[in-house]
Order: C-alpha cells, then structure tokens, then sequence
C-alpha cells in the first residue's frame, strides 16, 4: 500500500506542465499529488485538514523536485529475451534511475505485434514491475516491413505508439502506409532511421576511428537519408512522425527545418549521443557497441544544439541491455546496445551543469514532451494525478560501477565514470523507492 | 617487446627495426644445410585458424618448427566452435594446454585484442577481419629492404583494393613508420576515405607508376564484383592490372611484390610475376624468417619477466 499520506519539504519544485518552478512543499494522498505550497506564503498544508495530522515528511531542501521521468524509449526484453532483461529487472532499473514510466519496444520474441502479446506485457508489468509500463507496438507483422500490424487492436489493448525499431521499415510505401492510418488513432510512428543497405555490414560510425580499427563503418547518411524520407512522407501524410535515437548533425537539421515547414515531426535523442564519440570504441570495446553507432564531436555539438533550440523534444534512453556473454565475444558478433537507464539522468545534468539546456528544459525532455508525444497520463505534478515523482540531488556524484546496476545489462561505455547528480528518491505511485548503491 | 604481436599500429619503429635485424640473422639459418635451431625448445606454440589459409599458415608452422616448438593447429571445421563453443571458452582451453603463444586469424577484426587481454600467451596476429597483417607488413619490409638498403625516401606504390585488405593497412602503418612515401592507386571504391597525412591518392595507374621505387600489387577478390566495387575483371585489368608496359613506367631498378595468392591476368600478368625485376618468392623465405624473429622476440620478452 502506497504511504497514504506525504509531504516532501522545501524541494525547488519543477513542473513544466504548470510552468511551475520554485521552492515548495508537495503534499501527496493516497498516490495522488494532494497539492503544491510554496514557500511565499500563499498556503501552507499544515493548515489543511489533510495534514493536521502527524504525516511523514521527506526533507527535500536544496534537492529538486520533478515529475517522474518517461522513458519513450526501453527494451525490457520480455517476453522472449528474459536472460537480458525482464519486465521486473527492467522496471527496478528504470525507478533507480529516476524513470516512473517506460515505453518498451516491440522486437520481443514474439514480437508484439498483437493485441494478445500487448496484453500479456501490461498484465507482467502489472505482476512484476515496480512503475508504469507502456507498450510500443509494431508497425509491421513481426517487423518484416510488409503488412501493416494490427494498430487499432494494439492501441486498444494499450500500446501508446508504433515502431519497428531495430528493424527500420525500408519499403517507402509501406511507411507511407503507417503514417496514414495511425492518423486515426493519433499515434506516433517512432521511426528508427537506418538506411539497411547502405549501412551494409557495418558496426560502427563510418570516420577516422573505424579506419583506424578497421571495422567496417556505417556511414552517417544511412540515417540522415531516412530521416529525411520520413519526414517527406510526414509531409505528404500528415501523419505524426517521431525520429526515434537521432545521432548526426544532418538529421538535427532536416528535423529543425522540417519543423520550420510546420511538418508534425517530433525527436529524441539518447545521452550516449551527446556524451561520448566513436572513439569510445577504441581497443574493440563491445560495450560502446550500438546503434545508431557512436559519432563525431561535430555531431555531439549540432546534438546539444538541437537540445538547445528545441528541435529535438526528448531525451530517451534507448536502455538496450545485453547479456555479459553476448556482448564478451568478436566486436563484428557483439549486439548492439547500451543499457542507459541508470545513467541517463546524471549523463543529462551535465547539459544542464555546463549550461546547454536549462533545468526546466530538461523536465521538458524526460517529462513533459515524452508525455504529450506518447499521450500518457504522466510527466506532470497536476493535482489529482498519480503521485509519480522524482527527488534529484544535483550535487551527489558516484561513480559508475556496471556490476551495481539494478539492470541485468551491464553493457555501459561508462564504468569508471564520475557523474554528478542522482535521483535519491523516485516515487511511483505515492510508493517511494530510494536510490541503490 | 611486448607481450604480444596483434598490430602495427602499436608497435614503434624501432621494434619493428628490431623484428627485421633479428629476422636477418635468421634468414642466414634457413640458407643452411640444417636448419632448425633448439631456441624455443620446449614451447609450445598454438595456431588458431578461423578462416582458411595455407601461406601463412605453413610459414607460421614452419617458423615454429625451426626455432624446435611443439606446435599444434586448431583449425575450425574440425573443432568445437562448429558446436558453438564462444570464441572466449575456445580460447581459454587453448590457454590451459599451457600454450605459450597463440598465433591467430580470424574474419573479424580486433579478435586478437579481444584475445590477448583474456589469456597469458603470447598472442600473435596472422590477420583479423580487414583490419591488420602485422607479419606480413614485417615480410615485406623485410623483402624491399634486402633489395633497396633503406625504406626511408623510397616510394612505394600500393595498388588495388586497400579498402578491404589487411595487408595494405599494416604496411601502411608500417612504411610510414619506416619514412617511406607511400601512394594508393586503385578505383575511388577501393580506397579508403580517410588516410593518414602525406598519403597520395591516384585513380590512373600510369601516373601513380611515375618514379616509383617499389609497386605492392593487391590481390583482387572476386566477390566484390558482385557488390559494385569495380564491374569486370578484364575492366580492372585494363585499368589497374600490372604488365610489363606499365612496369616501364616506374623506375628501371623497380621491384614488384604481391602478398599472394596471384591472381594472374586480373591483377598481374605472368610476364610481370615472373620476371626479373618480381620479388614474390623471395617474400615467401623471408617470411619464415621474419616469423621465426617475432617468435624469438615476444618469447625473450616472458623469459624476462
């Protein structure tokens, strides 16, 4: 049973959703957020009739206080790859890195490309996981790329948004397709950009670096070039587009102008994406193995930009974990993927630390934009909604130990790693979880 | 030294200086009568094959046996990865036969990093994916210089398809390493984009040829006409094979090596390949003796520790 009744004290309050941003007390009652009271005066919550009596407070003086973070973009690998990640590991890693909400993707085995396997997702989320589990489901059969899948029961049953990640659909008329029809239901068509076949055999980003390893390299142009697709055929259906991983400066700029021409194109990007460059992959490290591959300096910088200026709307995680063996062989064999939501949140407030995007920008991106993309009722601090909160301590470092994460992946390119800023208490429900290790 | 031998890139100049005197002294022992010498008596030395090869292969063995190893091959369609052994497990049973060194090749690159930071043998690379052939670089450093005294201000041509070949990278490493200026001549979709500086780049073979002291053909590989690279053979022949027309071009003392295996009248013609100014066979003993060097050397490098 959620604590009935809470108050979190002296936090600096940050809710987009309300233009809200100060410090103040949130009072939450039986999972709900009860009200916000600021320190002006105004209210106080003592004087109500909720709070006459003794009730637990959280001190949150000198921490902020968010609404939960949504996380658009997981595998939680269930069913199917349950020795990489199941729906309960998957959910603890998400609540421990600040995320009350996760959107998973479909290229599960079997692919949830049904209503029944929708269904079976959300009943094991809610048996197994500790937060909010919202399903993506395929665009196409098995993500084959060549009958649409079945949006409208999908939707029904609880799916939030359609993609074929991992499995990008390269027949254009088929993308065309999905962009219509899901017009109905107002869903977003989560693109993962990949040209197939010039991307080729390669493994990592195509540059200086790949020939210096001699792995064969992806060339950025495999993802601008269906960025660019994507957003033609956006245009020509008026269909609603997110490009899911954006990892080149190319595809910041046709997204920023596709947004100038009024195109309804939404984006997100990962943290590894303006984090770290190709050369993470030197030495044959699996762990820096993914894809979209690593980039350039140059593309960080266009990234951050477009963090900046609000072209890209979202920061996701893509949290991609792999089992330890998987990702200890041949660089060429290794899957690609980064288990990303334990360290999302502290690789993120860097940005705002060295000033690319302000504190309430970030809300912006993991709480607020994540909600108004997928339609989840989330990412705000509105009374009456489920008390889904996140206390961050922007001060608190720790070093980034792989064999800590509560995730069964433990592919990060960031063991050894100092990040500032953690999530010390997450609520999900009005049920409160403290940050482990 | 260092432990192991898995690229050129990580090797200095005078390691590779090393490598190629302690090679001369051993191209003296294979011009005896007898020529195995007792050096590594009592080593055992595993060649781990993962992709098809005979020339490096035998000339590894035969280096091996020379310097009085025990060696053993595990070659893949007979071992357990065909069962689905992970190359990690493969390799760490090898370990606890107690070799002493691995020499390895492998269709990925990098699996001989991966390999040397997982077991104590010495790891030495005998090519991996498109990345690198140190000992092939070592060979041919070796073999022009015997011909020519000092690598440093030769110029030295590599044509054909450096994209793709793990031989022209590591004598890239390696002759820059040495002060040789180095040209690629070869079509746009065979050259790599991005190169060290200094390199020249041609597309027209005769004036790639203009003054060249020593011409490194590559070996074309068939299937990557199928992929676009290049649409015929007789097309790449006429644009970029050796004959002794070209040849004339280069300077008159030039020498012209190939890693083999020839494909003759696609890459090179067999005037040229078996004329007076082709090295190609010479590249082959000097192999032995180069392997044996590197084998000494890594060896001399555990006895120390």
């Amino acid at each position: 049973m959620p604590n009935s009744a809470f108050i979190i004290k002296n936090g600096f309050i940050i809710d987009p959703s309300q233009n809200i941003e100060g410090v103040g007390d949130l009072l939450v009652e039986n999972g709900k957020i009860a009200g916000i009271y600021f320190k002006n005066g105004k209210k106080d919550p003592k004087k109500n009739g909720a709070a006459n009596k003794e009730i637990k407070t959280i001190d949150a003086s000198g921490r902020y206080v968010l609404p939960g973070l949504i996380d658009m973009h997981v595998h939680l690998r269930e069913p199917g790859f349950e020795h990489k990640e199941n729906i309960n590991t998957g959910t603890r890693a998400a609540v421990n890195g600040g995320f009350t909400s996760v959107c998973c993707m479909p290229n599960t085995d079997p692919v949830n490309d049904n209503a029944t396997v929708t269904s079976y997702i959300i009943k094991k989320a809610r048996e197994q996981g500790i937060c909010n589990v919202y399903p993506i489901g395929a665009i196409t059969k098995a993500q084959k790329g060549e009958e649409l899948a079945e949006f409208g029961m999908m939707r029904e049953a609880g799916c939030i948004g359609f993609s074929d990640d991992g499995h990008p659909v390269t027949n254009s008329l088929m993308m065309r397709r999905a962009l219509e029809y899901s017009k109905i239901f107002d869903s977003p068509i989560i693109s993962h950009c990949e040209d197939l076949l010039l991307a080729d055999s390669g493994v990592m980003n195509e540059g200086a670096v790949s020939s210096m390893l001699g792995l064969k390299g992806i060339p950025s142009g495999a993802e601008d070039i269906m960025v660019a697709r994507d957003i033609l055929l956006a245009k020509l259906t008026g269909g609603r587009l997110h490009i899911a991983h954006v990892s080149t400066k190319c595809s910041v700029a046709l997204i920023r102008r596709a947004k100038e021409q009024g195109i309804r194109v939404t984006a997100e990007t990962c943290p590894h994406y303006f984090t770290i460059t190709d050369k993470a992959v030197i030495g044959y490290n699996t762990s820096a193995k993914v894809n979209p591959p690593l980039r350039t300096e140059e593309d960080i910088e266009a990234i951050k930009e477009g963090l900046r200026d609000g072209t890209i709307d979202v920061i996701a995680t893509d949290h991609a974990p792999h089992h330890k063996d998987e990702k200890l062989q041949e660089f060429d064999k290794a899957p690609s993927g980064i288990s990303g939501l334990e360290t999302a949140l502290g690789l993120s407030l860097a940005l705002v630390r060295n000033g690319v995007i302000s504190m309430k920008q970030l809300a912006e991106k993991m709480c607020l934009n994540p909600s108004l993309i997928t339609g989840v009722r989330a990412g705000n601090l509105k009374q009456g909604s489920d008390a889904d909160i996140v206390i961050i301590d922007q001060d608190a470092e720790f070093t980034v130990d792989a064999d800590k994460l509560l995730s069964k992946g433990k592919n990060t390119p960031f063991c050894g790693v100092k990040l500032k800023g953690l999530p010390v208490i997450t609520i999900v429900k009005g049920n409160i979880y403290e940050r482990q290790h | 030294m260092q432990k192991d031998l898995v690229s050129i890139s990580e090797i200095s100049k005078d390691d590779i200086e090393l490598i190629l005197d302690t090679a001369s002294s051993f191209r003296d022992v294979l011009r005896r009568d007898i020529k195995k010498v007792p050096t590594l008596r009592g080593k055992t030395v595993v060649n781990l094959f993962f992709e098809p090869s005979t020339r490096t292969r035998t000339s590894f063995e035969l280096a091996e046996k020379r310097l009085s190893t025990d060696v053993f091959n595990f070659s893949v369609p007979t071992s357990s990865v065909v069962k689905g052994e992970s190359l990690l497990d493969t390799v760490r049973t090898i370990q606890s036969y107690g070799a002493d060194y691995i020499v390895i090749r492998h269709s990925a690159s990098g699996v001989p990093h991966f390999i040397a930071q997982n077991v104590d043998a010495s790891v030495i690379n005998a090519g991996d994916g498109i990345n690198e052939h140190p000992t092939q670089a070592l060979l041919d450093a070796f073999t022009i210089r015997e011909r020519k005294k000092d690598i440093k201000g030769l110029e030295i041509a590599l044509v054909g398809d450096i994209v793709h070949s793990r031989v022209a990278r590591s004598n890239i490493l390696c002759l820059l390493k040495l002060g040789a200026n180095l040209r690629l001549i070869g079509p746009p979709t065979l050259i790599p984009n991005t190169l060290p500086e200094g390199i020249r780049v041609f597309h027209d073979m005769d004036e790639g040829l203009k003054g060249v002291d020593v011409i490194m053909m590559l070996r074309i590989q068939m299937e990557r006409m199928g992929k676009g690279f290049f649409p015929s053979t007789r097309e790449y022949f006429k644009l970029w094979g050796i004959n002794c027309e070209r040849l004339s071009i280069a300077r008159k003392d030039a020498i012209v090596m190939h890693p083999g295996p020839m494909n003759r009248g696609i890459e090179i013609s067999s005037e040229v390949a078996d004329g007076a100014q082709s090295v190609i066979l010479d590249q082959v003993t000097n192999g032995i003796a180069v392997r044996m060097a590197v084998l000494y050397l890594l060896g001399g490098s555990r006895n120390a520790e």
